[in-house]
């Protein structure tokens, strides 16, 4: 395949991404574009995709799946925040190691920066105590302390786009809230551009401004939130919307 | 909207994956989502318990140091605690039974069986402790990279593993030994091609898992080269199971050179090991039993020791 810049103005920029593994094609030729500063959303359920769209624009895919078709386009540095962070972070290394590790060795900081730095990453993501959190172990801390970890040392490479893979979904939902408006603050402090791929049409929501509904592969809806919620088209989008405990007023923060 | 789904989440789910300890944690009054402080100091207070108490709580580990430790010490010591030279002869005062003299008595040809024991264990400690250090080295370094890299240098590897594990151990260990030559250097190279590949396996195995966890796609993600991925964030949770894998392996070793020795293909006399002990013994197993059957108690022993020790490493990082 090939890895291109975006389209002008754009972060991220897929035309016709086909990715297959040995079972068969997963993803069929789908397009998405991602203005900069934008958030993005890609919403569909487990198996439709979504997921492998976004790791594919990191580079990330498991063994075994390939893209078979289409390209790729980005612009400037890329971030990424996993769905699990009890499990997107090393067990046996402290967390302040984990994300001076990513300043020293991919922003090229000393020690003693890298140390800086991670505080004042810890403090941006609003970690209390950051000084002393900085040598917990990740079961030291809880799930909302951990993505806000996880999301600090995405912060560490300093990247202009953070692609998020389900980041709140193993959070209870309070907690779920908190790191959604984390989110949204760094988008808007940063300038940071945000690909958002949750199976939570009203987490979406919540972050994205724009939103492609994703079903078996392929996507089936793309439009504003206002529009997709609003008056979907698609039949698999109003199961989506059926399937939200609390339908959000449209185009509401 | 955000107040209705919060409203809506009042109530915290029974459970949720990835936070299973701490149940604590899940009630979150002040609804910050943050960890009370006092809860925090409390997790650490207990992770702090040191791996070293818990050791010493460890029957199996406490067990395998005891022994371990007094045979080893019987080794580097053995100049110190030796009542004669080892290769000493004494032609008329052969197979002696014990007295004030000879603590255990004497061989065919004299010399001192309990020196020759303290000397047989320095001989085969080391050649034991010296052959599995290749094995260990070429098979955690092919397994990480096969596991890691996958595709064709897995297969290969695989293949390799395969046609080795194929052949009885005994088999190609003797068939080394006789085109190398008998000798301390027939075991080390019949041990360093064979050894590895157990290393190898496991590595492999435990890499490939390691490798499609969350937090090395996370590293990987976040910019870290494959070679820090695997130096930082793959070996410190592969190389646990290898030096478990290590320490049985040394009393396989030891038997190894032991049985290599018994059928003179390894250790060459006069240097004392029990292997040789018990063939010479042999001869008279009717009448001085003990020949043979000291230096087989304490090949007994130190395997014993060995395994123990291995599992209480294992038990302890396990508890981890």
């Amino acid at each position: 395949m090939t890895r291109t810049a975006a389209a002008p103005g754009h972060a991220v920029t897929v035309r016709g991404l086909t990715i297959a593994s040995r079972a068969g094609t997963l993803v069929h030729g789908i397009d998405l574009d991602v203005p900069a500063g934008a958030a993005v959303g890609l919403v569909g359920e487990s198996g439709s995709g979504k997921s492998l769209t976004l790791r594919s624009v990191i580079g990330l895919l498991p063994r075994g799946v390939e893209i078979t078709g289409g390209s790729v386009g980005v612009t400037g540095r890329l971030g990424m925040v996993f769905q699990d962070p009890s499990s997107a972070l090393d067990p046996l290394v402290t967390v302040g190691s984990q994300v001076m590790e990513v300043c020293r060795h991919v922003r090229g900081m000393t020690k003693a920066a890298a140390r800086r730095r991670a505080v004042e990453l810890f403090e941006e993501v609003g970690i209390p105590d950051p000084e002393r959190r900085l040598r917990s172990y990740p079961h030291e801390l809880s799930g909302g302390q951990r993505q806000r970890v996880v999301l600090a040392v995405a912060l560490a490479a300093e990247p202009d786009v953070l692609l998020c893979d389900e980041p709140t979904t193993a959070l209870d939902v309070t907690v779920q809230a908190q790191v959604l408006a984390l989110i949204e603050r760094l988008r808007v402090d940063r300038g940071l551009t945000v690909v958002f791929v949750s199976h939570d049409l009203a987490v979406v929501s919540q972050v994205c401004s724009t939103v492609s509904v994703m079903q078996a592969g392929r996507v089936v809806e793309s439009g504003t939130i206002d529009q997709v919620v609003g008056a979907p088209q698609h039949p698999y989008t109003r199961t989506l919307l059926d399937a939200v405990l609390e339908i959000p007023e449209a185009g509401a923060p | 909207m955000s107040a209705d789904l919060v409203a809506a989440a009042a109530e915290p789910p029974a459970d949720r994956p990835g936070r299973p300890e701490h149940p604590g944690a899940l009630v979150d009054p002040a609804g910050t989502g943050e960890t009370d402080p006092r809860e925090g100091s409390e997790r650490i207070a207990r992770r702090a318990d040191p791996t070293w108490r818990r050791a010493l709580r460890t029957p199996a580990f406490v067990a395998g140091v005891v022994i371990t430790a007094s045979i080893v010490v019987a080794a580097v010591f053995a100049p110190l605690l030796a009542t004669h030279d080892p290769a000493a002869q004494d032609l008329l005062n052969g197979l002696q039974g014990p007295s004030a003299a000879h603590w255990l008595g004497t061989d065919q040809l004299g010399r001192d069986l309990y020196s020759r024991l303290l000397y047989g264990a320095r001989t085969d400690l080391r050649i034991a402790g010296l052959a599995v250090v290749v094995p260990f080295v070429t098979g955690v370094l092919l397994g990480t990279v096969a596991g890691y890299v996958g595709g064709r240098f897995d297969w290969v590897v695989a293949r390799v593993v395969d046609t080795v594990v194929a052949f009885p151990f005994y088999v190609i260990v003797v068939a080394v030994v006789f085109a190398v030559g008998a000798g301390e250097k027939g075991i080390y190279v019949a041990l360093a091609l064979v050894g590895w590949v157990t290393y190898a396996r496991v590595l492999r195995n435990t890499t490939a898992v390691y490798r499609a966890s969350p937090w090395v796609v996370a590293a990987r993600g976040g910019g870290l080269s494959h070679g820090r991925v695997v130096v930082r964030h793959i070996l410190p949770n592969t190389l646990t199971q290898a030096v478990v894998l290590l320490m049985n392996d040394v009393v396989f070793v030891i038997v190894a050179v032991v049985t290599l020795s018994y059928l003179g293909l390894g250790v060459q006399p006069p240097t004392p090991d029990w292997g040789t002990m018990i063939t010479d013994g042999k001869a008279f197993i009717s009448t001085q039993w003990w020949l043979s059957v000291a230096p087989g108690a304490l090949v007994v022993y130190t395997g014993i020791g060995l395994s123990l020790l291995g599992d209480g490493i294992a038990d302890v990082w396990r508890a981890e």
